[in-house]
């Protein structure tokens, strides 16, 4: 695996930023593209645009195939056993409101327990505190430990017969956590509880098979995983999308309808209500051929590489405090610098092109566990380098200069 | 850009130590401010005497070096002022951060000018001028005796 090679592909990095080489420590936040695929939204609105799965001219015909192309392309590379159970969404928060609007409609009454964990993402949490107010449901958290991680056991702690989902984060954008996602979908299917995953932060480093993990649902953003802004993957088994009800209503999604009553479209369509983000999931092909091309399993490696020789060097780097320490861990690094403010310390980095995210990353209620208001993160991708940890470093020291520190 | 005109001495001294930085006893009026993007908060306490001049102001909270020190600073010079004269200070703060050059306001001598204009430097960074406006706006809250929580993002 060539990463100068790779890094060629992504045109960002052949400008300047504020006259620097861009390090771009932001990839949890959202990822950047390669050329194919911002060609790819540039051809086919140049020369194949139509819309699609409805007139039947010949641009119809083919940009539906292109977009049905993008949804086989999916199952393979999420190894799910049906490809109408892959649905597309504007983006995996969509994905997830898709699930609590129409399990919470059907499954949830007043007194249930939803339970998710601490590390979780806001999009994995208020759409389900809509629920407590329109349902009258509860929300029961498992807890995060001082490792930064949330057990097996502590889920299994908080199951209780009240409990009718349970919604876990398989790798924490803050701490970098990796859950034990098939082991808490085993358990909980003894229990009889479906299982949703938010895998935002999965779907881009890690192997994903949905037959072995087995979980209900696992939602995925577009935008993180090399592809364009705008698209999302629900992927949920089958039996759920035939069980529950239609979330949007509108055209594409519907088989007939009478003034006196409506029936709903065959799956997938059930769930893709007007006009989609048609050029963006036919680009997001190109994401996918893109992670196929260099293989999930060598990006793991290249990450977990760049991973320990961050943790190593930033460990090593007195004043530096890094935020949680799982066994199992991806490409993110949360820190804080004593006496410089998160805020700070992205400015100043910034100084030197290096891109970093600061505040509390969506993550409020680990924030608030944590006792700090807000924390620093790096986090990576395909593209990144040792060199660009090194930079990270000088950068922080140079932070650390203009604030009279040590 | 310039970090040096950013992270100034004087910034850099008062964020890592505010004035004022203290629950006044006895306030008759406070606010809250957030800044829900970074999760900066800010809790403004105001005594205002019979004359309503600023016998006392202090403030409590968290955040990056350029809000606290412009907390810390915006305290020192508003204290002892009329109500009416807090009001055109915070305004012409606010315009100056936003837009104009200078500051115009007579109420402030050439010191206290000198002392504000360091926070001039956010203009060159759009993210962060809500940093140094936030304790501006929660003070303009508090002086309304609003019990609405002050956000810079609406």
């Amino acid at each position: 695996m060539n990463i100068d090679q790779i890094k060629k592909e992504f045109p960002i990095f052949d400008n300047k930023v504020q006259n620097n080489d861009l390090v771009y420590l932001d990839s949890a936040n959202s990822s950047q593209k390669p050329r194919i695929v911002i060609d790819r939204i540039y051809d086919f609105y140049s020369k194949e645009f139509s819309n699609v799965g409805r007139s039947v001219h010949y641009l119809a015909v083919a940009a539906t195939n292109l977009y049905e192309q993008t949804r086989n392309s999916v199952q393979k590379y999420i190894n799910a056993s049906d490809k109408n159970e892959i649905v597309f969404t504007k983006g995996a928060t969509e994905a997830i409101n898709l699930v609590a609007n129409t399990f919470g409609q059907k499954y949830l009454d007043e007194g249930d327990e939803v339970l998710i964990t601490e590390l979780e993402h806001h999009s994995n949490y208020v759409p389900w505190h809509f629920l407590r107010k329109s349902k009258k449901i509860n929300i029961e958290f498992a807890e995060v430990n001082e490792q930064g991680e949330v057990t097996l056991e502590e889920i299994k702690k908080k199951i209780t017969d009240r409990t009718k989902i349970i919604c876990v984060t398989h790798l924490s954008n803050v701490t970098g956590a990796i859950l034990p996602i098939k082991e808490i979908v085993s358990f909980a299917h003894s229990k009889g509880i479906p299982v949703l995953v938010d895998g935002c932060q999965g779907a881009p480093h890690l192997k994903l098979d949905m037959q072995d993990l087995d979980c209900d649902f696992y939602a995925i953003s577009g935008h993180k995983m090399y592809g364009p802004t705008g698209i999302g993957v629900l992927y949920a088994k089958k039996k759920w999308l035939e069980d529950l009800p239609p979330y949007q209503g509108g055209g594409g999604m519907i088989r007939e309808v009478k003034k006196k009553g409506i029936s709903y479209g065959e799956l997938p369509n059930k769930y893709e209500a007007g006009t989609m983000a048609t050029a963006q999931v036919i680009a997001f092909n190109e994401s996918i051929k893109f992670l196929e091309k260099i293989g999930i399993e060598n990006i793991e490696k290249h990450e977990k590489e760049l991973l320990d020789y961050a943790v190593d060097l930033l460990g090593k780097n007195n004043s530096v405090n890094i935020i949680g320490n799982p066994k199992n861990k991806g490409g993110v690094i949360s820190f804080t610098i004593e006496g410089i403010h998160p805020h700070d310390i992205a400015t100043i980095l910034d100084e030197d092109g290096v891109a970093i995210r600061a505040g509390h990353h969506c993550c409020q209620i680990l924030h608030e566990k944590l006792g700090l208001p807000a924390t620093a993160r790096a986090s990576f991708g395909v593209y990144n380098t040792k060199d660009d940890i090194d930079q990270l470093n000088k950068s922080i020291n140079n932070c650390k200069k203009i604030f009279n520190l040590k | 850009m310039n970090l040096k005109e950013l992270y100034q001495e004087i910034i850099l001294e008062h964020g890592k130590n505010p004035r004022n930085l203290r629950k006044t006893d006895n306030f008759t009026r406070d606010a809250k401010g957030n800044n829900p993007l970074c999760g900066d908060n800010v809790h403004i306490y105001l005594k205002l005497n019979d004359n309503n001049k600023v016998e006392d102001i202090s403030f409590e909270g968290n955040g990056c070096a350029i809000s606290m020190a412009s907390a810390s600073i915006m305290t020192d010079l508003v204290r002892g002022k009329e109500e009416k004269e807090v009001k055109e200070i915070v305004t012409d703060f606010l315009d100056m951060i936003k837009e104009k050059d200078e500051l115009s306001t007579e109420l402030l001598n050439e010191d206290e000018k000198t002392k504000l204009m360091c926070l001039s430097g956010v203009k060159q960074y759009p993210m962060r001028v809500k940093c140094a406006t936030l304790s501006w706006h929660t003070l303009t809250s508090a002086m309304n005796n609003s019990q609405e929580i002050t956000s810079t993002e609406d």
